[in-house]
């Protein structure tokens, strides 16, 4: 029947037109990271990294520990020994011991929760951040971000990527007109090679994907069914339709 | 067994009967479903108003438990959607089903809408049956509005700052109408509070009522057809329309099928792309709502963007708020400001295909450009394609009158 044909086009159209990205992000390109949810090593990665360098100014409240665990195949002897340092239970949610009123006289601006961050923000935003730092003696901490310019936050991973410096084009009127990504580059090498700090970065910002929306990692699978279970029942009530519009057609 | 199962049908007759005696059950079951005869050819346009009440349906069933675990307060509201999305059990499938619902009820609504500008579904005798389906429309958009606040992100929060705002431009009245609608000077928890309450308790209570008389007036008069033909005009002998089939079985089993379709794409978006990148949960929402910072780029959810659009088309801040509601309500005129005697596009005339086209392409351009940041192009364009939006209602008198309308056949097409 072409007019059922049609109804699926017509749908199919709307998510298409729907679909076209609708993120008009603040001008400047940003970086492009895959995010690999799949990747349990890297997420387990990401996640040591975050509770080590974020999770003692920033708060991910939403969080249980013992969630993360279960999610991402970390038994809560490990968990505990591993990815906890205060007096928190396994089950209690990944909050800090530093005040607002802290924390506001320490940077500033209170660090904000990054339970959601990376829905609010997006990966390739977030993984853009975390490289982008550079120095900048006028700055309190000695860094800003290309990413995000006069951020609050220190560079927190400069012991692994090490100092960034950025090539400044003056012109005559004295004032700088260069800030691409391109033109970055390491002044002091931290710890880590540019290749490893890269990949420390791409885990934790799969891992703040993952942060983020937790059933992301199973919704997939979930849905997957629930599609083939309504595909199977279409074709039955079309089956059914077909038999009882017989005597109209 | 052939004796228990007589004794079974029997004892259901019975207890039929003894109902119908005291509640008009099977007069009810006949008139709106086995013995209401609709037209036999309906096409795809005809599914939207049955999705729609399944919509609705899926709205309320998902917003009792959403309910259940959601905090209307300032401090407590974005933390107990978290709370929704991670520690309920299947909070965040029911979370994803209502926010996709939102979207996909005013998807539903437009298509259904667009449909009766289509077929001429407003005009006589259908005019209370068009003003009631407005009226459901219009209290949709309050309804959705209202729902908006209650995640309290930043988008919620500014959204609602900037809506509410657009009521203090009125003479006189608009800064005690505004501060009346907050409860406070700016969006707060008492804001929060009111709405939450309108968003779950009056609201809903309207618009069920609402599709009850949107379905009483469809039942008085009957159902339209794509051929705009008036099918109770050709009865058989028992009175029953020639080209009328009972809703109930034929229908009933068609809308399953198409029922099973939307369910399809609806879940499509519900587990495998719940934000729409952007378009049904917006990026911004997700940082909690905060009265101290405004965001540099604030655009109302897509379903507003066309009337948004036309807002900042007109540089008068009054002007723009007028313009904004008469675009919203101006539907209402339709069945008075169309003077062909043709229902159908498909027997009408050029001027009103042209103008119906040109209609639908300023709605879309309007609905992207709403989603703009202000640039003096996209200005110049929302004000040419309001113009062109107004005009297809306001000339609308002067080219159905004298539109080369077709001869409309007696009996409708297969």
């Amino acid at each position: 029947m072409p007019k059922n044909r049609l109804l699926y086009k017509l749908m199919f159209i709307c998510l298409i037109v729907l679909s076209v990205n609708a993120s008009a992000a603040s001008g400047a390109k940003l970086m492009h990271m895959e995010v690999d949810l799949s990747n349990q090593e890297s997420l387990q990665r990401g996640a040591r990294t975050f509770v080590n360098y974020c999770l003692s100014c920033h708060a991910a409240a939403y969080m249980r520990y013992n969630r993360m665990g279960k999610d991402l195949g970390i038994s809560e002897d490990v968990l505990k020994s591993n990815f906890m340092f205060g007096t928190d239970k396994v089950g209690e949610t990944m909050t800090i011991a530093m005040t607002n009123s802290d924390s506001l006289s320490f940077f500033g601006v209170s660090p904000p929760d990054l339970s959601v961050i990376a829905r609010a923000r997006g990966a390739d935003w977030l993984y853009s951040y975390f490289k982008t730092f550079y120095v900048d003696k006028s700055r309190p901490f000695g860094v800003n971000n290309l990413t995000f310019k006069d951020v609050g936050m220190p560079h927190v991973l400069w012991e692994l990527q090490g100092s960034q410096q950025l090539s400044l084009i003056k012109s005559d009127d004295g004032v700088n007109h260069s800030s691409t990504y391109d033109d970055l580059e390491i002044i002091t090498p931290g710890i880590q090679s540019e290749e490893v700090y890269d990949q420390t970065i791409r885990d934790l910002v799969n891992f703040m994907v993952y942060l983020g929306e937790p059933i992301k990692l199973k919704r997939g699978k979930i849905g997957f069914w629930v599609l083939m279970y309504l595909f199977v029942f279409m074709i039955i009530a079309y089956m059914l339709k077909k038999e009882y519009w017989r005597d109209i057609h | 067994m052939a004796n228990i199962e007589k004794n079974i049908i029997d004892g259901l007759t019975d207890l039929r009967d003894w109902v119908d005696d005291r509640f008009p059950l099977t007069k009810n079951w006949n008139e709106h479903l086995a013995k209401y005869y609709a037209p036999k050819n309906f096409n795809i346009w005809y599914y939207f108003g049955a999705f729609a009440i399944l919509v609705f349906a899926i709205q309320i069933l998902t917003g009792i438990w959403l309910t259940m675990n959601y905090k209307p307060s300032a401090a407590d509201a974005f933390a107990s959607v978290e709370y929704i999305m991670r520690d309920v059990s299947w909070g965040w499938l029911i979370r994803y089903m209502h926010s996709t619902g939102a979207s996909a009820f005013f998807i539903v609504i437009y298509l259904h809408m667009f449909r009766a500008l289509l077929y001429g579904s407003y005009k006589k005798p259908r005019e209370l049956l068009w003003l009631t389906g407005m009226g459901l429309y219009l209290v949709l958009m309050g309804e959705a509005f209202f729902g908006y606040l209650l995640p309290w992100g930043q988008m919620s929060y500014w959204g609602a700052q900037v809506i509410i705002s657009l009521f203090g431009a009125l003479p006189i009245i608009g800064d005690e109408l505004s501060l009346w609608i907050r409860g406070d000077f700016v969006v707060s928890d008492v804001t929060l509070n009111r709405f939450f309450s309108l968003h779950v308790i009056a609201f809903p209570l309207l618009i069920f009522a609402l599709i009850g008389a949107h379905i009483l007036a469809l039942h008085e008069v009957g159902s339209n057809n794509p051929d705009g033909i008036d099918i109770k005009k050709n009865k058989n002998s028992e009175g029953i329309p020639v080209d009328g089939i009972p809703f109930h079985p034929y229908y009933t089993v068609k809308d399953i099928f198409g029922a099973t379709v939307f369910l399809f794409f609806f879940f499509g978006v519900v587990f495998f792309m719940p934000e729409m990148n952007g378009y049904f949960l917006e990026h911004a929402n997700f940082i909690p709502a905060d009265p101290l910072k405004t965001p540099e780029h604030i655009a109302p959810v897509w379903y507003f963007t066309p009337f948004y659009a036309i807002l900042r088309a007109v540089p008068d801040q009054l002007g723009g708020v007028i313009a904004m509601g008469l675009a919203t309500n101006i539907f209402l005129l339709l069945p008075w400001l169309d003077r062909s005697p043709v229902r159908s596009t498909r027997y009408r005339g050029w001027n009103f295909r042209c103008a119906l086209t040109l209609f639908i392409i300023s709605f879309l351009v309007l609905g992207w450009l709403g989603m703009q940041p202000v640039t003096p192009l996209f200005t110049w364009m929302a004000r040419f394609f309001s113009l062109v939006y107004f005009a297809f209602f306001l000339l609308m008198p002067f080219y159905t009158a004298i539109d080369n309308d077709k001869s409309v056949p007696d009996r409708v097409r297969n």
